[in-house]
């Protein structure tokens, strides 16, 4: 089954903008999905018709096997939503915040002090739950728009950049935990900048560009789609010119450092050949871009002359 | 949805509402008292004592009814303005927006909200009026009805004026402009009969007057227009602004890209 099945789905805001220009998309029941894209390239657009809070021009948008058109209730209460920019009441509890949410969705008080609980204590927010939302830390309001979002159990979760300038440590704990309730059976939607973040979580990516998918794969074939890639070898000893190897372009970065392109139809047996024949040693190599960065750029290079810029990211 | 999980979400935004009204007293409940107490120092001792009977009642007991009303429809309009318009520019109001609740949810909550603090206001005007003047009730169903129908026009006025407002301009002026003056001519501190018959004529286009001589009537037993109409006018009033409530947010206006 189908958790998020989008036809032809177009948006023109009343400035003339079109932010989504026919874009189709499924997104498999169990999957975690990467969303991708450059600013404006329509994904926040995309996740607030899913989520009701932005209407579409034309198109049809089925969760669930719930359209949006004929059963909106039904499909808005298979998902949660974490948006972009912090939308919390600053001035209530973070317990309210959540229970509050919890009841638009129909479960009752008490229903909903229980899995406030849950949720809070999962997020490490259960200390803070009588704290108002405007004294939380950037993290910590994420993070309780996350316990929010799954308060009434979605089967759908989108979330919107949901790492978004918290520290490292916290995107760790917090990637772990996404991991979990992707296994426990939510399908997960994710858009993030951070490519690591979607190359590390998801099983299948889209890339959106200029209101259409321009890519959709398993991230496994997507990586294998790279034309070439860049890695950065650390040598043991100082080297003052780049060593030749035929076949291959090496650039010498500093008199320790190495950076060679290998393309598809190239391996790195050759390059490590090739240096030692030339006496180097290489003690330690990593890539130079992120993989999915590099084919996230091949996919969406333009010229800068496409007319972009929608009302979102 | 079922009905239940709409009750469940009604519920838990009057809940919502009512907490703001009382966490925040000293800005909600405490204004209109103090307000009320100066014109009942002002207008009903000071000058009333040489304005002499209005009506056949002592001229503080004349302008209590109009003080209550006019301080139960500036709240239940404001309560719902400030609510509704601060949830959307903190976007908080996405919550609801994303959630299985129908319009009239959403709708009634709000209005339901916009009663509460009305009531609650109404409740701490009456006790200020009550150290100033005496208070009749000559007919308490009259009384009670029409001051719950009159905060539910005013809570679904303000719910209205906080769909349409891009900014914090928009909400104040409608207060400002519309309804204090309204309230004023709506026969607060006199009856239209002291006016020159045009005035009388204009004044009955003012649906303002119709609920402060009701609520009056339901009080003192005592209005310069007849019952049936001011029910009548509330009624309609409450009605077509409830449906317009309903078509705003079933397309989005104002809160929907």
């Amino acid at each position: 089954m189908l958790a998020l099945a989008v036809r032809n789905l177009v948006k023109t805001y009343p400035n003339g903008t079109q932010a989504l220009r026919g874009l189709d998309l499924d997104v498999p029941q169990g999957d975690f999905f990467a969303l991708l894209g450059p600013n404006g390239a329509g994904k926040t657009t995309l996740i607030g018709i899913v989520t009701a809070l932005v209407n579409k021009t034309a198109g049809e948008v089925r969760v669930f096997g719930h359209d949006l058109d004929t059963a909106r209730d039904d499909a808005r209460a298979c998902v949660g939503v974490v948006p972009q920019e912090i939308n919390i009441n600053y001035w209530d509890s973070v317990q309210n915040i959540v229970t509050t949410q919890a009841g638009f969705y129909g479960m009752t008080p008490r229903q909903a002090r229980v899995r406030a609980e849950a949720c809070l204590k999962q997020l490490h927010l259960w200390d803070r739950r009588r704290d108002s939302g405007r004294s939380l830390s950037g993290g910590m309001k994420r993070r309780l728009m996350i316990a929010r979002a799954l308060m009434h159990q979605p089967r759908l979760l989108i979330l919107d950049e949901p790492t978004a300038g918290v520290d490292i440590e916290i995107r760790r704990s917090m990637w772990e935990f996404l991991r979990e309730i992707n296994a426990a059976g939510t399908t997960i939607i994710l858009t993030t900048h951070y490519l690591e973040e979607a190359e590390c979580l998801c099983r299948h990516v889209a890339i959106i560009d200029n209101g259409r998918i321009v890519e959709r794969d398993a991230m496994v074939r997507v990586l294998r789609k790279r034309q070439a890639e860049v890695f950065v070898l650390d040598l043991r000893d100082p080297v003052r010119a780049a060593p030749v190897v035929p076949g291959y372009e090496i650039v010498l970065v500093n008199e320790h450092e190495l950076e060679v392109e290998v393309t598809r139809e190239q391996d790195l047996n050759g390059v490590f050949a090739g240096l030692d024949a030339a006496g180097l040693r290489v003690v330690s190599m990593r890539n130079k871009a992120n993989r999915l960065e590099e084919l996230f750029m091949q996919l969406t290079a333009r010229d800068g002359t496409d007319g972009r810029g929608g009302q979102g990211g | 949805m079922s009905l239940r999980v709409q009750f469940i979400a009604l519920y838990t935004l009057v809940r919502k509402e009512a907490t703001r009204v009382f966490r925040i007293w000293l800005q909600t409940l405490m204004p209109p008292a103090v307000t009320t107490a100066l014109y009942f120092l002002i207008f009903g001792h000071l000058i009333g004592r040489r304005i002499g009977r209005m009506g056949g009642f002592d001229y503080a007991e004349f302008i209590a009814p109009g003080l209550i009303m006019m301080q139960v429809i500036t709240n239940a309009y404001g309560n719902v303005v400030s609510s509704f318009f601060s949830a959307k520019m903190q976007r908080h109001l996405e919550e609801m927006l994303v959630a299985p609740m129908a319009t009239w949810t959403i709708v009634l909550g709000y209005m339901l909200g916009g009663v509460l603090r009305g009531l609650g206001v109404a409740a701490a005007v009456t006790a200020v009026a009550l150290v100033f003047t005496r208070l009749h009730v000559a007919h308490l169903l009259v009384t009670v009805s029409v001051i719950v129908l009159t905060a539910c026009v005013f809570a679904l006025g303000g719910l209205i004026n906080a769909i349409l407002a891009d900014n914090f301009d928009d909400v104040s002026i409608i207060p400002s402009f519309v309804l204090t003056p309204l309230s004023y001519l709506g026969g607060v501190f006199y009856s239209i009969a002291l006016l020159p018959e045009f005035a009388q004529r204009l004044s009955l286009f003012n649906p303002i007057l119709y609920m402060v001589n009701a609520f009056r009537y339901g009080m003192l037993g005592v209005a310069d227009v007849g019952l049936g109409t001011a029910y009548a006018v509330i009624i309609g009033f409450a009605a077509v602004l409830f449906a317009i409530c309903m078509v705003l947010i079933d397309r989005g206006t104002g809160i929907r890209s």
